[in-house]
């Protein structure tokens, strides 16, 4: 086993993806803890070009292959497991994206290698790595170790700086040819959002609902709220799943990435996959009937009581 | 085309959850159990891909936990639809994701799929999702994160959307048999009468199969520990009057409200 700290590189669209440049900084110092390299693994095609923006790794390891030109589970799982097997990295970091947690958990599987997820703190002490791993939506953190001290462990986004993963460098660049393929999963089409009536994304007040609103007519209730603050309503995912407001008014890991001035969470518990996309909000101010809800952890202010006698109050108050 | 779904219960976050006296588990005590969100979404899916021409069976695993009440998640299953329902090993607890995906590779030698939905993740798992740890087991090809399954005429292919971050998704053709982590279902999951469920409790097949042992996770729990809520966060309280007083008053100090108008 090596001291080495690798990560795989997301990218779509000719860019690093953020949560990489994340993990990347925190592979620095975890390194240099352990007494091995940041490794950055960037699989595509053609990407050679891509490997400049990792100069925060020590190293980057190129996997090039026409099978490898858009992300595809099998095709990733092929070329990393030999690869990972053969250098034996003291960890192997991974976004928690929808592309992350495939690739994590099969090559947990197919390596027999302990798999940490949803981690939020990551760091090395004399014991080995130390993982520290949300659990029941935010309301547990765990603290673990891998019983064989090296493992795999998948981050949510946000968790580190992206800064520290960003800084120059020339990296020792390898270029190596995937040493298997696998198409039973073949990449057909990226599909892009459609722009939806209110871009969230450029609203400074938003005024955002989950699930505690109950009932879809009381949706008119925030929307009076929105409008008298001036802002827009925005929403949890089960709130776009219902069809009670649009996908586009969607925040989180799956739906956009919002930083308002002011980000009113009505009825939202606040897990990781919602906080990943609000939690950068200036002023957080949420509503919540139980007190341990998660968002309380990234408000600036807070409200334990019914969604459904403050709003209008609060709509009264500000429009009256 | 045969569907097999696997499903569990997972504590309702509604109730206050306690660490145990070991301070490296969930206190089970007085843990009120629901069914995993997602994985009624799997379901759903399933049974709307056989009803909606695909025909086929609909097969649903779940494993023999003590905890929680897995005859009633089964008869649930049952009761919206499900041709066959199968219990797999027996656990006095949940375990963790790696010997789950151990113990329905063991039963699935024995059930004939196409296609294995899963929900895409639950909110108990610590060492990653069952599904594609599940697949790499039976080695079959999987998909995360996904939403509208669509199977092919020939029913050798299978095209779904993988959603990435700022709603980007991601088309695939996946060669059957995969395994799914289903994200939602094109409809609400179905509902089925309580007395409906109740009846089947008592009248239904739930068959039992082997499954499980020794795979375990790698990972050691040093801590489990309830993170502090609200420590950073001003709370505000009283009447609902007073709060929108005090949420007026924060908001009109940074321009916002009665004072602006856009
Ligand atoms: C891959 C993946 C991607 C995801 N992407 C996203 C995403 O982009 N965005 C997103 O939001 N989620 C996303 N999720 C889902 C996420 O895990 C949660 O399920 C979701 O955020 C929960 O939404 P919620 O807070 O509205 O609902 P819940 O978690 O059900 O919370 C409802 C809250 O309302 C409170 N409440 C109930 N009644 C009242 C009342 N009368 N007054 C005040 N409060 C009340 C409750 O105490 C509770 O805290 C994703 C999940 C996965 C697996
Ligand atoms: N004990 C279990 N019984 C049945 N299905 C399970 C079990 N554990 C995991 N699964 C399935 O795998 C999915 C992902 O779970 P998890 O890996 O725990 O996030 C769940 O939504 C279920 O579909």
């Amino acid at each position: 086993m090596s001291g080495d700290i690798v990560v795989i590189a997301e990218h779509r669209d000719g860019a690093i993806l953020d949560p990489t440049y994340e993990l990347l900084g925190r592979a620095r110092s975890l390194a240099a803890a352990s007494g091995g390299e940041a490794i950055a693994v960037l699989l595509g095609s053609g990407v050679a070009g891509l490997a400049g923006s990792l100069g925060a790794a020590a190293r980057v390891i190129v996997v090039d292959g026409p099978g490898l030109a858009s992300f595809s589970p099998t095709a990733y799982q092929a070329a990393l497991v030999p690869l990972v097997r053969e250098r034996e990295p003291a960890l192997v970091l991974i976004a928690n994206s929808g592309s992350g947690m495939d690739v994590a958990a099969g090559l947990s599987a197919a390596l027999d290698l302990p798999l940490a997820a949803y981690a939020i703190d990551l760091t090395i002490d004399a014991g080995g790595p130390l993982a520290t791993c949300q659990l029941y939506a935010g309301k547990i953190q765990a603290k673990v170790r891998f019983a064989g001290g090296r493992g795999i462990v998948t981050a949510v986004a946000g968790s580190f700086p992206a800064e520290a993963g960003m800084g120059p460098g020339s990296p020792v660049i390898e270029t190596v040819a995937p040493a298997a393929t696998d198409d039973r999963i073949r990449f057909v089409d990226l599909l892009r959002p459609e722009a939806g009536d209110v871009d969230i994304t450029r609203e400074s007040v938003l005024v955002s609902v989950g699930r505690g609103i109950g009932e879809q007519e009381n949706i008119e209730l925030v929307e009076a709220l929105a409008a008298a603050l001036g802002g827009a309503v925005s929403s949890s995912r089960p709130i776009a799943d219902l069809g009670w407001l649009p996908r586009t008014r969607q925040g989180g890991k799956s739906g956009l990435k919002v930083k308002p001035r002011v980000y009113l969470a009505l009825g939202i518990s606040g897990a990781p996959e919602h906080l990943e996309g609000m939690r950068g909000a200036e002023l957080i101010i949420a509503v919540n009937s139980d007190a341990r809800a998660p968002i309380f952890s990234v408000a600036h202010y807070g409200v334990v009581a019914d969604l459904l006698d403050v709003v209008p109050a609060l709509t009264a108050r500000v429009g009256g | 085309m045969d569907y097999v779904v696997l499903l569990k219960q997972v504590p309702d976050l509604a109730e206050e959850l306690e660490i145990d006296a070991d301070g490296t588990g969930l206190d089970r005590e007085w843990l009120s159990f629901v069914a995993s969100e997602w994985d009624e979404y799997a379901l759903e899916e399933a049974l709307l891909l056989r009803d909606q021409g695909h025909g086929g069976t609909v097969t649903c695993l779940a494993l023999g936990v003590e905890t929680g009440d897995v005859d009633e998640l089964l008869a649930t299953c049952l009761a919206r639809g499900a041709d066959r329902v199968i219990k797999v090993g027996s656990f006095e607890a949940p375990p963790d994701s790696h010997t789950a995906a151990a113990a329905f590779a063991d039963a699935l030698a024995h059930v004939h799929y196409d296609l294995i939905l899963t929900g895409v993740q639950a909110i108990d798992d610590l060492d990653g999702q069952v599904g594609p740890l599940l697949a790499t087991r039976l080695d079959l090809p999987h998909v995360s994160v996904v939403t509208h399954i669509a199977l092919a005429h020939h029913h050798t292919t299978v095209t779904v959307h993988q959603e990435y971050a700022g709603g980007i998704v991601a088309e695939f053709e996946a060669t059957l048999p995969a395994v799914l982590g289903v994200q939602t279902s094109r409809e609400t999951p179905r509902y089925a009468p309580v007395s409906r469920i109740r009846q089947l409790m008592k009248t239904a097949t739930i068959e039992a199969m082997a499954g499980g042992g020794g795979a375990g996770s790698g990972l050691v729990i040093e801590a489990m520990a309830i993170p502090e809520t609200g420590s950073t966060a001003e709370m505000i309280s009283g009447n609902p009057q007073a709060i929108a007083e005090r949420i007026a008053a924060i908001l009109s100090e940074r321009g916002i409200g009665t004072a602006v108008a856009r």
